[in-house]
């Protein structure tokens, strides 16, 4: 393979390249000189690149098992080699003076950050439509959008700008887009990477998520992000469970079927999807059990009650004081901050910032908030109960293939609704993994996702991979490297 | 009508460790502005606070001290509202669920024990500081300097047991006291280590009910709290008996003017919008951590004051004035072995006047005059081998020089051994051959005793130590006085 197909390879066998003599910059430039270029200038995944930045990053490689892998970092990850803007104004050009904790760990296990992603502003909506920087497109079709929040970092791994990409995962921001750009996305269980560095939404939700084109470098990445972080009083303190044996199949497996969960409002697309997936599952020695499970009842108004208050207190700081975009023309402080946040903020991050507040005001505090967090303990345990009956369930990722852009954007609620399936495991703490099926008629990007109790990223990654070899056991080891399906332009 | 004050005091300490309450940075006063601040303490995108172990478990010895209800499981919330020395315009702090609750502040108040009831005890982080504002060109600017920000507090409130100004002064004492003696906190509330609003409503005297309460900021000396509060008391009365309605205000006390002046009315005044911190788990004491922490108590003041009393059969004031600082109080225990009330005496005046001259700690005066030394020139006094008039002499040799009280009169060349009985003989000659100036003191003009003094130093050649002179001239004159008819 001549240097500019090396953005073909997974991370893992990149890895191998560097560590037999390939050169790191020609390893993390791959993407960029190949068709890169000419993909980045339609579906535009990127917000801050730089070449020299880039080349740095590839001379100062550590020895690791990513050694050489460029990886694309969603822009509300601190780093101090790029820019750090959440997709706002209001951080316009503000630069990190530190590197969020599963950046340093990157860069311990060798990879190479190669630049920061499109997403909506403060990881606030589900197509990487509410940007600054403009929207992200799907590379599967230009005129629709990547999903997101964490559009960018997907699109581009699936295009092969990157080979693997870091996002966030609030209520599905790293799954949704996963799903819709058709590579795998992982949202650790809550507590297993590193929160420190990763600007916050809704501090109780967040996880860092990871996009890769296989299962196996998405156990890769984990491997080397999971761990307790003295800087993050959440995470968990025990050690991160071993994903080594992510080939190992999914004999004994049980998968639970919810079946109910999609029984009207989901395209039939999606659920033939989900049929097709538990037969692989089966053919590779899994068990289904059909479960009912409702958690969704409540769950979206849940979530939009906890992720908005929790947001309006985490945005107080991007008031002007300190750093990024200060209004200019503010005669006293109060002036300053009205018009900086006003001018500063997108309308979906305003519309967030006042539900937030308005949540959490004196004499509404126990009839929303509080009820929310009620709420949010029940659907908890309703989890914990399913999980109690199979080791993974299988479920949507979103209710539709990839929208249309622009198609939602003045219907928030339709907007906030297609993240019904996903917003639970955050909710729950729990972990949840999308996976790339084959594409749909239309030949757009189909996914399902997989559930597990916490810590259950070793099973998730399992089935993940019984998935990506269509169930076919005899290709499970994991020297049989899987070819992507690449997007083709239209 | 006669009305009743009813006054709560919400008391800030500033906790003394060595780090910040969420972050590593030091937690030191006098740096340069914004030389200790990290991301944490800064509120940059992307930081997370950390919990500073020392700050809980400082606070955690006051509530024990205090004999405070811990809370095994207490839980962090954020206080939001905007202010620009406030990095991330909301505090952490505690808001239902705080780490101790209960417990009270022993204090006399003129001679009456009293038992101020609290609420609770907490901890918080502190604010950055504002300086405003300044000229620029021809712009008018803010600065913030954010060392201060991030700097652990520790929130006390009590319930509404005051009903006098000076109540809240002796409470602020004895807070000022316990936390230097638990070395939590230096308390000097002119430094901002101790800062206190207060509560103050008003209610026809027997009534059962609240009046309406204002709360009084700004009051930064326990003087300027008791004038505060007692101008506020007087301002309401002034209200009421005019018939006016009190209207719940807060606040800010001028004590160069003595003046209150409203910061903010009831309409203005904050929503918090409180709700527990997701950055931080629930933050848990179990029983080890508080059997150790109270392990560590040292006795406690008000039991020391106690124990001294009966111990030693000191007068309360005196065991007031020692047991100011743990530090006066072991130094005083260890050198009144078998003088209690004369090493108390030497110690109140003697000590004190010399750390106040010198400007030093007890500390450092102990390192040149440890209490075994003290308590050997003071074994020397009682047995006479030191004459009283020559111990403020030794006293004063013994601050700057080594050596025993024989090795300081010797080397001084003072001989004390028989001097009194060579020294009589001279006395009386004086006396014998002066009769005016013996008139004259005994008439009330004492100062002709230094004339007297002179004369016996002349008969001795010098030799004399004008201390003892001056003693046994008085002692003869009071002789001659005692004796006249």
């Amino acid at each position: 393979m001549s240097a500019n197909e090396l953005w073909r390879l997974s991370a893992a066998a990149l890895a191998r390249r560097v560590a037999a003599g390939t050169d790191v910059a020609a390893a993390v430039e791959s993407g960029w000189e190949g068709p890169g270029a000419a993909w980045e200038a339609d579906v535009h995944a990127v917000v801050h690149a730089d070449r020299a930045a880039r080349r740095a990053g590839a001379e100062a490689a550590k020895p690791g098992p990513l050694k050489g892998v460029p990886v694309l970092v969603k822009d509300n990850l601190c780093t101090t080699d790029y820019p750090t803007t959440c997709a706002s104004r209001i951080l316009a050009g503000w630069r990190s003076p530190y590197d969020a904790t599963v950046i340093t760990r990157l860069r311990e296990a060798g990879a190479v950050i190669a630049g920061k992603g499109n997403m909506d502003e403060f990881a606030m909506g589900s197509s990487t439509e509410y940007s600054c920087y403009g929207p992200t497109r799907n590379p599967y079709d230009l005129e629709r959008v990547p999903g997101g929040s964490s559009g960018g970092p997907a699109a581009a791994v699936a295009y092969g700008l990157c080979t693997l990409g870091l996002g966030s995962d609030t209520g599905g921001s790293v799954r949704q887009p996963a799903a819709f750009c058709g590579v795998f996305g992982l949202k650790p269980t809550y507590g297993r990477l590193s929160r420190y560095g990763l600007v916050a939404f809704g501090s109780s939700l967040d996880q860092v998520g990871i996009f890769a084109r296989h299962a196996g470098d998405v156990a890769a990445t984990y491997q080397a992000l999971a761990g307790p972080d003295p800087f993050d009083a959440t995470t968990r303190l025990t050690r991160a469970p071993d994903v080594s044996r992510w080939d190992a199949g999914v004999r004994g497996l049980t998968f639970g079927w919810p079946a109910n969960l999609w029984q009207e409002g989901c395209d039939p697309e999606v659920v033939e999807g989900l049929e097709r997936a538990a037969e692989w599952l089966e053919r590779a020695g899994a068990r289904r059990a059909a479960l009912e499970f409702l958690p969704g009842e409540y769950a979206v108004a849940t979530y939009y009650l906890v992720a908005t208050a929790e947001a309006s207190s985490n945005l107080a700081r991007f008031d002007g004081v300190r750093y990024g975009f200060r209004h200019p023309d503010s005669a006293d402080v109060l002036a300053l901050y009205t018009r900086t946040r006003s001018a500063g903020f997108g309308p979906e991050v305003q519309r967030r910032i006042l539900l937030g507040t308005y949540a959490l005001s004196a004499g509404y505090y126990d009839a929303y908030y509080l009820t929310a967090q009620r709420a949010r303990t029940r659907i908890r345990r309703e989890y914990d109960e399913a999980f109690a009956h199979c080791d993974l369930m299988l479920m949507p990722v979103a209710p539709t293939l990839p929208f249309r852009i622009g198609e939602k954007t003045e219907d928030p609620l339709a907007m906030y609704l297609s993240d019904i399936f996903t917003i639970g495991a955050n909710l729950a703490g729990i972990p949840g993994l999308s996976v790339p099926l084959e594409p749909a008629r239309n030949g757009l990007p189909r996914a399902v996702q997989l559930l597990g109790a916490p810590d259950s990223e070793p099973a998730l990654l399992r089935a993940g991979r019984a998935l990506e070899v269509r169930g076919d056991v005899a290709r499970l080891p994991r020297e049989n490297e899987v070819e992507f399906a690449w997007p083709t332009k239209r | 009508m006669a009305y009743e004050a009813v006054i709560g005091l919400e008391c800030h300490l500033q906790l003394r460790t060595a780090t910040k309450m969420f972050c590593g940075c030091p937690a030191e006063f006098g740096a340069e502005p914004n030389a200790n601040v990290c991301p944490v303490c800064l509120g940059l995108p992307g930081a997370l606070p950390r919990v500073n172990r020392a700050a809980i478990d400082a606070a955690l010895r006051l509530g024990l001290a205090l004999g405070c209800d811990v809370r095994p499981t207490s839980v962090f919330a954020r206080k939001n509202y905007f202010y620009p020395d406030m990095p991330k315009n909301y505090q952490i702090s505690q808001y239902d669920l705080p780490l101790c609750e209960q417990g009270a502040v022993p204090v006399t108040v003129e001679g009456t024990e009293r038992r101020f009831e609290l609420t609770r005890i907490h901890v918080e982080e502190d604010t950055g500081k504002s300086f405003h504002p300044e000229r620029y060109g021809d712009r008018r600017v803010s600065r913030v300097d954010f060392n201060r920000a991030g700097v652990p507090l520790l929130e006390l409130v009590t319930r509404p047991v005051f009903h006098e100004p000076k109540e809240c002064g002796a409470f602020l004492f004895q807070l000022r006291r316990l936390s230097r003696w638990l070395g939590i906190s230096d308390a000097d509330m002119e430094k901002g280590h101790l800062r206190c609003d207060a509560n103050v409503s008003l209610r026809p005297r027997g009534a059962a009910a609240f009046g309406t309460k204002t709360e009084i900021k700004n009051l930064n000396s326990i003087k300027g709290v008791e004038k505060g509060i007692a101008a506020e008391i007087e301002r309401q009365r002034g209200m009421l008996e005019r018939g006016e309605r009190i209207e719940q205000a807060t606040l800010l006390y001028d004590a160069d003017h003595d003046r209150l002046q409203v910061m903010r009315s009831k309409e203005h005044a904050h929503d918090y919008r409180y709700f527990p911190e997701p950055d931080l788990p629930a933050l848990v004491v179990d029983d080890a951590w508080i059997a150790e922490a109270r392990a560590r108590l040292p006795e406690l003041p008000w039991d020391r004051e106690r124990r001294m009393i009966a111990a030693y059969g000191l007068p309360a004031y005196d065991v007031g004035v020692l047991t100011e600082q743990r530090e006066l109080a072991d130094y005083f225990e260890a050198a009144a072995d078998r003088e209690p009330k004369l090493a108390s005496n030497w110690i109140m005046t003697e000590v004190l006047r010399a750390l106040k001259e010198r400007g030093i700690s007890l500390t450092q005066w102990a390192e040149r005059v440890p209490a075994a030394r003290l308590a050997a020139f003071l074994d020397k006094l009682m047995a006479r081998e030191l004459p009283g008039p020559l111990a403020k002499q030794v006293f004063a040799w013994m601050a700057a020089e080594d050596g025993d009280v024989a090795a300081l009169l010797e080397r001084h060349g003072v001989r004390v051994e028989g001097s009194a009985e060579e020294l009589r003989p001279l006395v009386q000659a004086v006396l014998q051959e002066h009769p005016g100036p013996v008139q004259q003191y005994l008439a009330g003009k004492t100062a002709t005793l230094g004339f007297l003094v002179g004369q016996v130093m002349k008969k001795s050649g010098g030799q004399a130590v004008p201390q003892v002179v001056q003693e046994l001239l008085r002692e003869a004159l009071e002789q001659q006085a005692g004796s006249r008819p």
